[in-house]
């Protein structure tokens, strides 16, 4: 216990060097980036005099280096700072918007699991038949689509054509989020304030934009489980479990699967980044209202210090996710031990 | 079962084959031998020479793509190629159990030991309680000479020679007829091998077992085995009485093999070898497939293959020299 103590908070620690090489990076990339706040705020015909006066109040007149470091100076103190472009700190939307963002790749992460390894279970369980080359046709080909593509395609064939779905927003007009808004998490909200309408109402707008993520991501999972199950299942003790007489469908997804299982849970860890990058492409294909949109928004309008903002939690959900990922090991793994 | 001798097991004409890229590895070719209840069998020969191929497919679990090309396995009057699925994983661990060449990797590392034996006696009776499983599994740990509480470990826990005393616990924890041994010591230290030959010939005759053990250990096999067949190649060469093959070996193969076994009572100058390394099985030799390395080689061995005939009670051998050239 005092290890696992000792790991997660080794874990923790080597966050900081993540985000603060992140930052750094962020900082440069903008500010060698063509466009600054100002110009982006006042046009390209603003008089020289009201654009200095602008630059001057926002701190853009010192030199690069310097504000790198008042930056600095303002994330050891735990602040974000204020927006460049509107009278609000850079925390507020980010809070707001962060639920919305965590809600689409959570589910995001969970249809592209559910697709994934039982289709690339099954896949290694037919190796080299019709279905297997079916399953890996389907992995190569949403692997290759772009998620905004498949968007387009999802909200044109279940929104358009057949009126399932919902193509945008969290929530249909008629439910008032204002009586709901605690957490932000709105599964979460609906369901404390007991209004299973709105619950429903919720999970419809999710299901379009989380299975548009869900597909794209479920093609490297099929590859990865079955590439594993292949082989595990040439493992001595699937053999001889064979040889004991266990089913073959016991033998591959519980003695196989399990195994499969766990260079899986590495990768996972790893895509989780790789799914918030498709996330920003299906937030704004959706029209969802979290970070991904939020940082785009801000990205036009060159609001520097949003934008870090918004890079900084996403470097601390990925590490965030990257641990739990790694303690989830010693879950599935009797062999690891922290 | 008491004074007269019955045929339990009897393997007729089997071959099997791998198809691969560049043709066809004939691993089995026309192998033939009967297992007599409550006999021990040795199955000998050199790593590739099909033996592992062919005890894998008694309980047609040979590795894909092998297939079975021609002949029949009769358990008990019942031909196992000819099983439905069904009735191979009833057969699989209560008829028949097979344990393997490395226990370090025969368990699910996930699992834990008791997991194992509980699964194993759930798929075979589902009428088992719980308390009745776990009673029978104490029964053959303490045969065995593993604590109970080694049940809640899992396997990275176990020393490699408690791995392999639980394999073979799991192969008889539903009192089996058959006990395929492939290769059981080979990974094991000399102690631990030494130990675990005691064991076996406890749990023989403690659960009236037959036993075919594959090896390439001839000393292990003449500790256990009551008769020894020879492969080489794919096919059998000799099958006669453990005393027979060691004293009396007809074939060349046998005799070569034999000598290999360095003997501490003689001096030797030097390891005796045989020349020569087994054949292509994609494409065996004609006639005999020894005849390439065999000392005594004749013409008719390079031109047609003998088949195994009786040359002295109770023992065959597929050998020109000691038969007649007309078939």
């Amino acid at each position: 216990m005092r290890h696992l103590l000792n790991y997660m908070i080794t874990r923790i620690l080597l966050a900081i060097p993540m985000v603060f090489i992140m930052v750094t990076l962020i900082f440069v990339v903008l500010r060698v980036m063509p466009g600054d706040p100002v110009s982006a705020m006042l046009g390209g015909h603003a008089p020289q005099r009201v654009i200095d006066a602008r630059k001057l109040a926002l701190g853009l007149d010192k030199p690069i280096t310097v504000q790198y470091v008042e930056y600095l100076g303002q994330l050891v103190r735990l602040d974000l700072g204020n927006s460049m472009v509107f009278n609000e700190k850079v925390s507020t939307p980010i809070i707001e918007k962060l639920p919305a963002t965590i809600e689409l790749t959570v589910f995001g992460l969970l249809v592209s699991l559910g697709l994934g390894i039982p289709l690339g279970a099954y896949a290694a369980r037919r190796r080299r038949t019709g279905r297997d080359f079916g399953i890996r046709l389907y992995a190569n080909v949403v692997y290759c689509i772009p998620v905004f593509w498949m968007g387009l395609l999802l909200q044109l064939v279940f929104g358009v054509f057949l009126s399932w779905f919902p193509v945008s927003g969290r929530t249909s007009p008629r439910v008032d989020v204002s009586t709901f808004s605690h957490t932000g998490f709105y599964i979460i909200d609906t369901l404390r304030i007991g209004s299973l309408a709105a619950f429903g109402d919720v999970m419809w707008h999710l299901v379009l934009p989380a299975v548009t993520l869900g597909i794209v991501l479920s093609g490297i999972f099929v590859r990865l489980t079955r590439a594993n199950m292949l082989d595990v299942l040439k493992s001595d003790y699937i053999l001889a479990a064979r040889a004991r007489g266990i089913p073959e469908r016991r033998v591959v997804y519980n003695h196989g699967l399990r195994n499969a299982l766990i260079p899986i849970v590495t990768m996972l860890g790893l895509q989780f980044a790789l799914l918030l990058a498709g996330a920003i492409l299906t937030e704004s294909t959706f029209s969802w209202p979290g970070m991904g949109r939020l940082l785009l928004e801000r990205i036009y309008l060159r609001d520097y210090p949003v934008i870090q903002g918004v890079i900084i939690v996403y470097t601390l959900f990925v590490s965030a996710v990257s641990l739990v990922v790694d303690l989830l090991y010693a879950v599935i793994d009797p062999r690891v031990k922290y | 079962m008491a004074d007269e001798q019955k045929t339990i097991l009897d393997v007729q004409h089997l071959s099997i084959a791998y198809p691969i890229s560049i043709g066809v590895v004939r691993a089995v070719e026309d192998v033939s031998f009967t297992l007599d209840d409550g006999e021990a069998l040795g199955l000998v020969g050199e790593s590739g020479c099909g033996k592992s191929t062919l005890g894998l497919s008694i309980l047609k679990l040979q590795r894909p793509p092998g297939r079975v090309t021609a002949g029949k396995i009769m358990y008990r009057g019942t031909d196992i190629l000819s099983m439905s699925d069904k009735s191979l994983l009833a057969m699989r661990g209560r008829s028949i159990a097979m344990i393997f060449q490395n226990p370090l990797t025969s368990l699910n590392p996930l699992f834990t030991v008791e997991r194992h034996f509980l699964e194993t006696i759930r798929y075979h009776d589902a009428a088992y309680s719980r308390e009745k499983a776990l009673a029978a599994v104490q029964t053959i740990l303490a045969v065995l000479g593993i604590e109970k509480k080694r049940l809640k470990e899992y396997p990275h826990q176990l020393s490699g020679g408690m791995r392999q005393r639980i394999m073979i616990g799991l192969a008889l924890i539903m009192n089996p007829d058959i006990l395929i041994a492939d290769e059981p010591t080979t990974s094991l230290d000399v102690i631990v091998e030494a130990g675990f030959t005691e064991l076996l010939l406890e749990l023989r005759r403690l659960y009236k077992l037959s036993i075919i053990l594959i090896t390439h250990n001839l000393g292990l096999v003449a500790e256990i085995a009551d008769r020894i067949a020879v492969m080489y190649a794919g096919t059998i060469m000799e099958i006669a009485t453990a005393q027979e093959i060691f004293d009396h070996p007809l074939h060349p193969y046998t005799q070569g093999l034999i000598n290999c076994v360095p003997n501490i009572r003689v001096e030797q100058k030097e390891l005796v070898t045989m020349p020569g390394s087994p054949p292509d099985l994609v494409d065996p030799p004609v006639g005999c497939r020894f005849a390439p390395r065999c000392p005594k080689v004749m013409d008719i061995c390079r031109v047609k293959s003998p088949s195994l005939r009786e040359h002295a009670p109770a023992h065959v051998a597929a050998c020109w020299l000691y038969g007649k050239r007309e078939d």
